[in-house]
């Protein structure tokens, strides 16, 4: 079992030295840093002083090492457009990204999971069959789009809810700058963690009616039943346990991907995270902080990843099997 | 009931293709499910709406010939200013929403068709590999499929197209945003095709047709393609109904944040996002048809995969 964990961790290492020289290679090749700096008549003097001042008249061996000994130790550069360490630029807006995307998958976690379950058991009652729909809806419409809907609704024909910002935000122990402690700004969430949890929603609902499907036609609940155990028990202590282990993996990898997608979330209500910040620096090739957040993403997800196959092998014997053979 | 008097020997006017089809299984549960009989009539309508455009459409919206300023931003018919012309309204740049609809349609269903083709392809080999060879090369694989799942479809895209727009300096963006959206949705789905196909490829190869067919010494790429791939392929429908949603939903968000689609070449994505800055000035009719036209579409075609998905799973009847 240790081999397999010290393997896991070696082999998410190298996932993530792969995605940094990935990162670096591209980025280092993909539009000229200096141009976005200087303009159309800078001194070449000028230019060529400012092409020094950036390393990128090193080879690109030793600017690819230097990049990666930096990274490390969580020096991602200073940013081309902002002129701020890059680290400190995601540093302020993490609270942001990181609290919407909670909030998000709490959501659709605690609403998701009931609602399939429900479903699930009640196939053919009325209220199994408007949730479906629902949950199809919620499939099909863009984040993009359910947020400009939610907009037009609640903020400008409604004036309910601000359409774009964090609102008030108090900061906590001098770092972490929150949107939870005021009114404005938990108003000011609402909209977007709808529009980015709805999504996951659905999905988390899906997945658990069709999973809670097959598992109540499977021999150990037919055998359960035959047992004469309650209905009550058959369902909830035998047939929500098998169902939950690969809804939480699901779970797990979503937390990833609702990160990402909160960059359509943050354009969309321009709201002062991370992802906005991945988009502004796309637009603008600002090479520093597209390699930094597609490292911190990678990092995160991998993690994720490790976390959630090394409980695999934990909770399923037919895995824990294979490990050791 | 034809002229002809079938030869001896054939088979009995019953088993024509179409009986065969109107007789078989899935063809009884499609039509016992209303819901899916109109999400497939409309998923068909608005595809040969699509491919008719040109035939369908009042003006041609790519042509700048046909377009013009002075008629930017007029409401539908039915509102106050509203001009016969233009039934839908007209866009910020004076076209035709309704001709700019269709016209987009077709973008964004050849985008999505051709991005879900390749996304599959790119799946189901490497997850047959993957799953059937084993040791190392699977873990290669299924390696590659983490680093690319760490790069959701969004910033796969951000991350091609920034390339692109490095290495075709000088080019316009209409010559290369077609194939690298195509790509873009191609390389960021095919996890979900490795992932179906080597986790039942693991199970199916352990069973005794494939150790029969490897001890008869036939050539492991034709156990792959012959036996295995059809054992496997069941899910793969599903999948691949639902990520033509997936892939159109993926196209219309990359071209709203401004990496896909230029205006010049609008897909329905570009109409929403040239909608939205509109929207809060009260020109609601650029956002709301194209978006609406979007989501039937889209929701035709997943209320289609639902019902696919439950009636080829045999333990749900």
């Amino acid at each position: 079992m240790l081999a397999f964990v010290i393997r896991r961790i070696l082999q998410s290492c190298m996932v993530l030295l792969t995605v940094a020289l990935l990162a670096f290679t591209m980025f280092r090749f993909v539009g000229d840093p200096v141009a976005q700096i200087v303009s159309l008549d800078t001194p070449a003097e000028e230019v060529r002083k400012v092409r020094e001042s950036l390393g990128l008249d090193d080879p690109v061996i030793v600017q690819m090492g230097r990049y990666l000994y930096k990274a490390v130790q969580m020096d991602f550069g200073i940013s081309y457009q902002f002129r701020q360490p890059v680290i400190q630029l995601l540093a302020e807006r993490a609270p942001a990204t990181l609290e919407l995307a909670l909030i998000s998958s709490f959501l659709s976690l605690a609403i998701g999971i009931p609602m399939g379950v429900y479903t699930a058991l009640r196939r053919d009652s009325l209220f199994a069959r408007v949730f479906q729909s629902i949950s199809l809806v919620g499939v099909s419409l863009p984040t993009f789009l359910i947020g400009i809907l939610l907009i037009y609704l609640f903020a400008v024909t409604l004036g309910w809810l601000p359409s774009f910002g964090r609102g008030q935000v108090v900061t906590v122990s001098g770092r972490w700058s929150t949107g939870l402690l005021t009114v404005s700004g938990l108003k000011a969430l609402i909209l977007p963690s709808i529009t980015l949890g709805l999504y996951q929603m659905t999905l988390i609902m899906r997945l658990v009616r069709a999973e809670m499907l097959e598992v109540l036609r499977s021999d150990h609940i037919k055998f359960a039943r035959a047992r004469g155990l309650t209905t009550r028990a058959i369902h909830f202590r035998h047939a929500l346990k098998s169902t939950l282990v690969p809804v939480i993996t699901i779970a797990g990898l979503q937390l990833g991907s609702i990160i990402a997608f909160a960059v359509i979330t943050e354009t969309v209500f321009q709201w002062p995270g991370m992802g906005a910040l991945f988009l502004k620096a796309v637009q603008n090739v600002d090479i520093p902080i597209m390699a930094a957040y597609l490292m911190i993403i990678s990092a995160l997800f991998v993690t994720i990843n490790m976390v959630v196959d090394l409980l695999y092998a934990f909770v399923d014997p037919r895995l824990r099997a294979t490990i050791k053979g | 009931m034809s002229m002809q008097t079938p030869p001896a020997g054939s088979s009995p006017p019953g088993d024509s293709l179409w009986s065969r089809i109107m007789a078989h299984d899935l063809t009884y549960l499609f039509f016992r499910s209303p819901l899916t009989v109109v999400a497939a009539i409309l998923s068909v309508a608005i595809m040969l709406a699509a491919l008719m455009a040109p035939l369908l459409a009042s003006m041609d919206p790519f042509d700048p010939a046909q377009v013009f300023l002075a008629d930017a931003n007029i409401p539908p018919v039915w509102q106050d200013g509203g001009d016969p012309r233009f039934v839908l309204g007209t866009d910020d740049q004076g076209r035709d929403l309704y001709s700019a609809i269709l016209y987009g349609m077709r973008v964004s269903l050849v985008i999505g068709l051709s991005g879900v083709a390749l996304a599959a392809t790119i799946g189901i080999t490497l997850g047959l590999v993957a799953g059937y060879v084993g040791g190392r090369v699977d873990a290669v694989i299924m390696r590659v499929a983490d680093v690319q799942l760490t790069f959701p479809a969004i910033l796969i895209a951000l991350l091609v197209n920034g390339i692109v727009q490095a290495l075709s300096k000088g080019t316009s963006r209409e010559t290369w945003a077609f194939g690298v959206l195509i790509l873009s949705i191609g390389l960021s789905f095919w996890v979900q095709y490795a992932r179906t196909i080597r986790g039942s490829t693991l199970i199916e190869k352990n069973k005794d047709y494939i150790h029969a067919a490897r001890l008869v010494g036939q050539p492991t790429p034709l156990i792959l393609l012959r036996h295995l791939l059809p054992n496997v392929i069941g899910p793969v429908l599903v999948i691949l109904t639902i990520n033509l949603g997936l892939a159109i939903i993926t196209e219309a968000t990359l071209s709203f944040l401004g990496v896909g689609l230029p205006p010049t070449q609008p897909s329905l994505g570009t109409l929403i996002s040239i909608g939205n800055k509109y929207l809060f000035s009260g020109d609601w009719w650029i956002v709301t048809f194209p978006g609406l036209t979007l989501a039937i579409f889209v929701l035709s075609i997943n209320l289609i995969g639902d019902w696919l998905r439950d009636a080829l799973n045999p333990r749900l009847q």
